[in-house]
């Protein structure tokens, strides 16, 4: 299990995820799972659908409870106790597969929403700080307009700006781009790649090998409830060990 | 699920384990202990409260409590009973009771009648014929727009707006439509008649039977042998064969004009009348409405992909739109039996004697209002769970059918 | 589309080639529609030939051997000549009579203008509340200024208005009364009922909430309102007494929380669970996340249910006649108890049901465009 081992550094780890198993009833849905992210570090995670990816991300900011072992998140250890998971909230971002942004509110509020009433920020700065973001992922004119006026690819991107209002450390994807037309997957993928670029600590969840190749610093392969197998881009798509991992290379390639 | 054979997060072998609990307010199932503790404490001082009160009053009215007084004798006078009825004799629990009969002799007729009416009035609606479907829908509309209470006492008082016996309507031979009722003629009783009703019962069963070997016989060989000649002659011919075996007993009781009313005959009172027709006709413009969606619920591709299977209109009627139509139907004509039982507890302002209104009654004569109303909501209760509990079944049923 | 609705609406024509002449048209609408077959058309003539013959004897009865105007006696209106022609024409005069008194019951003559406006107001608050433009905080606080403005308007005693007892009360207003202010109490309520049935982490208030619900649509309305006309002045302490209306209302209130809470429960089932996990993920709490994101939503999304749901309420004050309150029944149905107008029944019955029929049905037509509209957006 070479996904333990964090990057040389001396800091606590950003996430910390040790041992870590969940049961749906009786369905085994994580086992054992052991994950590092450093800070600063960009890890991807792949694996055939229902292989538990999206669980571990969602265990992250406790979205779903672990039952068993033990997750740190920036230091705080989540538990049943409200006032980690309060910290971890807001200390972490997450992007959905299908946007999910609030359809009653418009672009502009649902970016402000979070900090005005969670950061009890005042709310010309809020707005302020929601125009900065939505600058950054380009879509500045459309914040008076509501998320069902825009596309996809910019409704995801507004997602990405809402969770960046509220300054977290860490961001989580899930499957960002899997709900997109494939025309609107590059606009999204190129917002990440500009957030990568900022030393944001990232976890996506994602078959864009292309992406993975160009950001992760590594790569970690789910099947089945477990890591299978984790190393840098190169390793892992030039030379998987894992008759596994293989396979799934070889369907995600025949796809595409 | 075959590939989950060897999948080893379905082993099993390791179970959840359980969550333990600590004291801190930011333990969110210690919080919601307490946030129950307090609702609840909260509603129950509120029913004690109200308890203590109602008990002080109780007291300084002298009223007992309890239901020892269902075991005493009423002076409730009954005009319409399917049980014998002798006032200040029997006692308030037989009143109930023949209260519950009296409702559910309502509900009864009035669920089939206006599952009839209802479905006819929403087939109209779709139909092709302009004017048709223009006056259901005029129907429809003006019915569910009008409170059902307004309707009940119009067709009340247009029975009772009907001629005196001497002059009344005579549409059948045997029937009489008077402002006493409508007079009908009934078949009188006999004993050997329960054999002929033994030998239909016999007959539905043995259809039954064929039906299934049918079905077999199909499966196996592919051809499916002849149900209805079979359930015909069993059903209906095997009966008739029976009574006339038995010298074909029949008698009919007519009623007939005698001084200033009739004698003999069933009755069929004004209230009565007046209740159900009420409400069939109103229940029947909610049913129009669910049959229409329910039918037009089905897409029609699934008509033109059964016709490309070969199949003929009337089997795909049966075996492909009407399950799934029924499926879309079958919940809210639940709740509409429901609203017409629920509904039919208006006939206290028609006074037609139903389970509230000898309650109504019943309370007034006792003081026993609390035990009274309990008893009455018990009861509506028990209709609406047993309703809902059969049609909670026939929807399983049917979607089993379906798969 | 153009020329072929013809033939798209016969449906069962079989050919779609271009339409002739002959199939366009009146001629060919009425093949199409009325005689398309020789069921089809039997039954047009059948209905038609009903359809005349009950027209004709009600426009006789209704219209041309009506009585519009009946002379004054010495003690009051003289009816005679409504009792000659009972059965034969109606008698309108009963309307001219006694329609101050089914709308507006035994308020005070003088003051009747006071009910009139607010049944005017009622009217108002409906019509305004119906424009989606409006939809948003501020018309709660319309509706709390506008039963404000009706009650003060109903008791007086304030600004110059004389005061009139509630037992005075009745006609319209009553029936209005019980339906908007039974609406409006029970929303808060229904919406609590509705988020505590679906509070998993707390079972008991849950059971609760399911228990009440349950109970109270699995009963009649009518043993509610026995239930407050005889029970609840038992539960309160010795010598409190709350007037019947009130007890009525609060009976409403009670039976129409139960069906309102089920309503908003389908409005939160319909909402996406993204929605909920998204709040979560933002750090926002469960009374925030309900506040800004679950409800704004699902109370959008039922308006339509609702409405529906508050034309029901509308019909079934009628049922409050039986405990004896005054509402526009009841005072329909006293109006003609006295001697001299008895026997007039249908004319009443008919005057009540044209005014339900205009509330109940425009409310309906309203909603069924609301429907529309909504689900042309969410096809969309």
């Amino acid at each position: 299990m070479s996904a333990t081992v964090p990057p040389s550094s001396d800091e606590p780890p950003a996430i910390l995820l040790e041992h870590v198993n969940k049961w749906y009833g009786s369905i085994h849905v994580l086992r054992d799972v052991n994950l590092s992210v450093g800070r600063s570090e960009r890890v991807v995670v792949c694996g055939p659908s229902g292989s538990g990816k999206s669980t571990m991300i969602r265990c992250i900011n406790r979205l779903e409870a672990h039952q068993e072992g033990r997750i740190v998140v920036d230091g705080t250890e989540l538990t049943d106790d409200l006032r980690s998971l309060d910290t971890i909230r807001r200390e972490v971002g997450m992007v959905f597969q299908n946007f999910n942004l609030f359809p009653h509110l418009t672009i502009l509020e649902n970016c402000t929403l979070a900090p005005i009433w969670v950061r009890k920020m005042p709310k010309a700065e809020a707005e302020a700080l929601a125009m900065d973001y939505l600058i950054r992922v380009r879509i500045p004119e459309q914040a008076n307009k509501y998320p069902g006026q825009l596309s996809g690819g910019q409704q995801q991107r507004v997602a990405i700006a809402r969770a960046l209002c509220m300054r977290p450390k860490i961001m989580l994807f899930d499957e960002p781009t899997s709900a997109l037309d494939p025309e609107m997957i590059k606009e999204v993928l190129d917002t990440m790649v500009g957030l990568a670029e900022t030393g944001m600590t990232m976890v996506c969840v994602t078959h864009e090998m292309g992406f993975a190749r160009q950001v992760a610093d590594r790569v970690v392969f789910m099947d089945r409830g477990e890591i299978v197998e984790s190393g840098t881009p190169a390793e892992m798509f030039g030379n998987p060990q894992t008759d596994r991992l293989k396979l799934f290379l070889s369907q995600i390639l025949r796809g595409h | 699920m075959s590939a989950a054979a060897g999948d080893p997060r379905l082993a099993g072998a390791r179970r959840a384990p359980r969550r333990r609990m600590r004291l801190s307010w930011s333990d969110p199932k210690l919080r919601t202990i307490v946030w129950q503790v307090v609702i609840l404490g909260v509603l129950a001082a509120i029913v004690c409260y109200l308890a203590a009160n109602t008990s002080r009053n109780l007291s300084a009215r002298h009223i007992a409590t309890g239901f020892g007084f269902l075991a005493q004798p009423a002076s409730i006078p009954i005009g319409e009973t399917l049980l014998s009825w002798t006032p200040s004799v029997d006692t308030y629990g037989r009143a109930m009771l023949i209260g519950v009969l009296n409702t559910l002799k309502v509900a009864v007729v009035g669920v089939v009648l206006a599952t009839i009416w209802g479905t006819l009035i929403g087939i109209g609606r779709l139909s092709g014929n302009w004017l048709i479907a223009r006056l259901t829908a005029i129907y429809v509309e003006t019915l569910r727009d009008v409170p059902v209470l307004l309707q009940l006492l119009f067709w009340y008082t247009l029975l009772n707006a009907l001629p005196g016996p001497r002059q009344a309507f005579h549409p059948l031979p045997g029937v009489f439509l008077s402002n006493r009722g409508i007079k009908i003629p009934l078949l009188e009783w006999q004993p050997s008649h329960i054999w002929v009703l033994l030998a239909a019962v016999v007959g539905v069963v043995l259809t039954l039977l064929w039906r299934a070997r049918a079905a077999r016989r199909q499966a196996m060989s592919g051809t499916r042998p002849a149900v209805w000649p079979i359930g015909l002659l069993l059903i209906a011919v095997f009966p008739v064969a029976v009574w006339a075996a038995l010298g074909a007993p029949f008698a009919l009781d007519v009623p007939a004009l005698r001084g200033f009313n009739f004698r003999g005959g069933g009755t069929i009172t004004p209230e009565y009348a007046a209740l159900t027709l009420g409400l069939v006709v109103y229940t029947a413009s909610y049913i129009a409405e669910i049959v229409r969606s329910g039918i037009q619920a089905v897409p029609h591709g699934q008509w033109e992909a059964a016709a490309a299977l070969g199949l003929h209109r009337g089997f795909v009627l049966r075996h492909v739109v009407l399950p799934q139509a029924l499926r879309v139907i079958v919940p809210p004509m639940t709740s509409q039996y429901l609203n017409l039982i629920k509904n039919s507890s208006l006939a206290i302002a028609i006074g037609y004697q139903d389970i509230v209104s000898i309650t109504g009654t019943m309370l007034n004569q006792t003081g026993q209002s609390i035990e009274s109303i309990a008893l009455v909501m018990v009861v509506y209760l028990v209709f609406s769970l047993s309703i809902s509990a059969f049609m909670n079944w026939y929807n399983a049923h049917i979607a089993l059918v379906e798969r | 589309m153009g020329s072929s609705t013809t033939a798209a609406t016969a449906g069962a024509t079989p050919a779609r080639q271009r339409p002739s002449a002959a199939r366009i048209g009146p001629a060919a609408w009425l093949r199409a529609n009325l005689f398309g077959s020789w069921a089809s058309s039997a039954a047009t003539l059948v209905l038609l030939y009903l359809i005349l013959r009950a027209g004709w004897s009600f426009i006789d009865w209704a219209v041309i051997r009506a009585i519009w105007q009946v002379p004054a006696g010495a003690h009051g209106p003289d009816t005679t000549i409504c009792r000659q022609a009972q059965g034969i024409g109606a008698c309108w005069a009963v309307v001219g009579e006694k329609y101050r008194f089914i709308l507006f019951g035994f308020y005070p003559y003088a003051e009747q203008w006071r009910p009139a406006l607010v049944v005017a107001l009622f009217i108002a608050l409906f019509i305004v509340s119906g424009v989606r433009r409006f939809w948003r905080r501020e018309l709660a606080l319309l509706w709390i200024a506008t039963l404000v403005a009706i009650g003060v308007l109903m008791w007086g005693g304030v600004l110059g208005l004389s005061y009139v007892p509630q037992n005075q009360w009745g006609g319209l207003p009553i029936t209005l009364i019980l339906a908007t202010f039974g609406l409006a109490l029970a929303f808060p309520l229904a919406v609590a009922v509705a988020l505590g049935r679906r509070a998993t982490s707390l079972p008991a208030v849950r059971l609760l909430c399911v228990i009440y619900v349950e109970l109270i649509r699995g009963v009649p309305l009518i043993t509610l309102l026995f239930m407050a006309s005889v029970m609840f002045p038992l539960f309160l302490p010795q010598g409190v007494d709350i007037d019947k209306l009130l007890r009525a209302q609060v009976a409403f209130i009670l039976f129409a929380a139960a069906y309102l809470a089920e309503v908003v429960r389908g409005g939160l089932q319909a909402l996406p669970k993204g929605q909920s996990e998204a709040a979560d993920a933002l750090g926002l709490s469960y009374w925030q996340k309900t506040r800004l994101i679950i409800l704004p939503q699902a109370l959008r999304l039922v308006i339509p249910p609702l409405v529906n749901t508050f034309i029901g309420f509308f019909k079934d004050t009628s049922l409050v006649l039986i405990i004896g309150i005054f509402d526009l029944m009841k005072s329909g149905t006293v109006a003609i108890a006295e001697p001299a107008w008895q026997g007039l029944s249908s004319e009443i019955y008919i005057l009540l049901a044209v005014i339900y029929f205009a509330f109940c049905f425009s409310m309906s037509k309203y909603s069924r465009n609301l429907e529309r509209t909504f689900g042309r957006a969410r096809n969309r």
